[in-house]
């Protein structure tokens, strides 16, 4: 029989449900709640990259546009929180869409370069249009209140994102574990078999690119609120390349690795800020060491050791 | 009518003539077997008809329908699934798995209703995973039906491949080499799957090196060499040509 998903997802309320006896300050619960964030976002990249193995080192560029979307939207049109989260993700997934087609002619390298070069514009465009954006300076973005609930202070914040984690967590599980899911995974296992079973290929591609770009993009909004002042480097390369490298570490396919690798390498600037200058070496070293001793990624390598296969 | 009908098709490879002509009907509830020395274009063929590959000329109705240029997936909602000869099994799910996606077409494929694993979802999936269970069973991996596919023998996934084809509830299943690298008592009871499979209703187009296997089952062979039409008929008939004799056995005509 199949391994039910319920005492993994109890066991993680749990965990997150004690969590805050063992956080002392806000520092600490704001370095959780990024790593909350990053969580949520890195599953969702997770469903694209490990799950559906089509790589997009562009993905921080729908975090951008959500990110700004909101602030924008919010600062200068002075629009609800909501709605500006709502326009900035249909904004993202009008993009994804849009390009989505001929990038998905695109296979391999050619691909990642393609999403690489997208991320790249997104970033620019934010940068350059300072009149909205503020350009290399940034701008502020209120803090979000949801029905009369102000959403302010790292408590509350930790206390919101800790939930929707669980909850991302468990529509992720299901998602995969659905016909659209196993349509996904199945397109790459082997192309040419999930389409002699009826899977468009190429529509399936297409989804879940603009499911992970919407995703990203309201997962940029959040970001925008809790941090409260947004620069370019959000939608930036190095940002998509550090979302990706929280997939591989955790583990392709593997939503709890998605969560451990956020964890670990968000936590991991923080760890090695005493080393002044070289904590960008060791970052790179951890990452060489995973990808030769681990290439399946932490998760999935550490579950096979204690037996189970996934 | 003919369940499958093909007329004059051909394929060319950078001036290889792969597929030259080829003509040829398919019976409803048949065994159609195609035959030929290496290089014959018998997988070619296949993926003609099948949608891989686009032919140059010529024509496919699939119960009187032109289907040429259709994709594979298209071909598939008309009734058409197959198995390949190099085995393209996804190896990142489990065995049942791999036979719940044959039934793609029949399910409810909503991201959204799936992200909130809505009860008619769930009760769908649930019946889905006894029905290729069942499958599973049907193809003789009844044993195997908690594994990962990338922990069966090759034999087994030969038969898990036939096991997502039939998921798909075929009217027409091309199986390509299904004995290719198997054992006598494999071959023997991919045999025995094949004619009750056939038996079932299905209509089976087989491409297949074993003669023995081939010989038995098949209730027309059509017969290529160097992407002609060599010959075609029943077992005996076929048998009997001199033309076969020859381009099996290297004799003079």
């Amino acid at each position: 029989m199949r391994r039910s998903r319920y005492p993994g997802l109890l066991a993680l309320s749990l965990f997150l449900a004690l969590l805050p006896l063992a956080l002392p300050n806000a520092y600490t619960y704001d370095v959780v709640v990024r790593i909350l964030i990053n969580a949520i976002l890195v599953m969702g990249l997770n469903l694209l990259v490990g799950f559906a193995g089509q790589i997009s080192l562009g993905h921080a560029g729908f975090v951008g546009m959500g990110a700004y979307s909101t602030a924008v939207l919010t600062t200068h049109a002075n629009w609800h929180p909501l709605p500006a989260m709502a326009a900035g993700a249909a904004l993202a997934g009008f993009l994804a869409l849009m390009v989505a087609r001929p990038i998905f002619r695109l296979k391999g390298q050619y691909l990642t370069m393609a999403t690489l070069g997208l991320g790249i514009i997104i970033a620019i465009v934010i940068g350059n249009e300072s009149a909205w954006t503020g350009g290399p300076d940034g701008m502020p973005v209120s803090s979000l209140s949801l029905v009369g609930f102000e959403l302010s202070g790292e408590k509350r914040w930790y206390g919101f994102m800790a939930v929707l984690l669980v909850f991302s967590l468990w529509s992720c599980q299901n998602l995969m574990d659905s016909p659209f899911g196993r349509a996904v995974r199945a397109l790459h296992g082997s192309e040419v078999a999930s389409q002699v079973v009826g899977v468009n290929v190429g529509r399936y591609k297409v989804a879940v690119f603009v499911l992970t770009a919407m995703l990203a993009s309201v997962m940029g909004s959040l970001t925008a609120h809790y941090v409260g002042f947004l620069t370019p480097g959000v939608a930036g390369f190095f940002h998509s390349i550090e979302l990706v490298t929280m997939v591989v570490v955790g583990g392709m396919a593997s939503l709890y690795g998605s969560i451990v690798g956020a964890a670990l390498l968000t936590m991991l600037p923080q760890l090695l800020a005493t080393l002044e200058g070289w904590e960008t070496v060791a970052f790179g070293a951890i990452l060489v060491f995973t990808m030769i001793f681990m290439p399946r990624g932490l998760v999935p390598t550490l579950a096979a050791r204690f037996g189970r296969t996934r | 009518m003919a369940l499958l009908e093909v007329e004059n098709l051909s394929a060319a490879f950078g001036g290889v003539k792969a597929v030259d002509q080829v003509s040829f009907r398919v019976e409803p509830g048949s065994i159609f077997s195609v035959i030929g020395p290496n290089g014959a274009g018998k997988t070619t063929l296949f993926n003609l008809v099948t949608g891989i590959y686009h032919a140059d000329s010529g024509e496919v109705r699939l119960e009187g329908r032109r289907v040429n240029g259709l994709k594979p997936y298209e071909l598939a909602r008309l009734g058409l699934s197959r198995t390949f000869q190099n085995l393209q099994i996804c190896m990142n799910m489990t065995a049942l798995e791999n036979v719940m996606v044959g039934a793609h077409l029949r399910l409810d494929r909503s991201p959204l209703k799936a992200m909130l694993r809505l009860p008619a979802i769930v009760a769908r999936d649930r019946e889905l995973r006894r029905e290729a269970a069942e499958l599973m069973a049907y193809v003789g991996l009844a044993d195997q039906v908690s594994a990962e596919a990338d922990a069966l023998s090759y034999g087994a996934l030969k038969r898990l491949e036939i096991a997502r084809a039939l998921a798909a509830r075929p009217k027409l299943l091309f199986l390509d080499e299904p004995a290719a690298g198997l054992n006598p008592t494999e071959t023997g009871e991919i045999d025995g799957l094949i004619q009750k499979v056939a038996e079932s209703g299905v209509t089976v187009v087989l491409v297949e090196h074993d003669m023995k296997l081939v010989m038995n089952l098949s209730d027309h062979i059509l017969v290529l060499d160097y992407g002609r039409k060599l010959a075609e008929g029943t077992a005996a008939e076929v048998r009997r040509n001199p033309d076969v004799i020859a381009a099996y056995l290297g004799a003079s005509a």
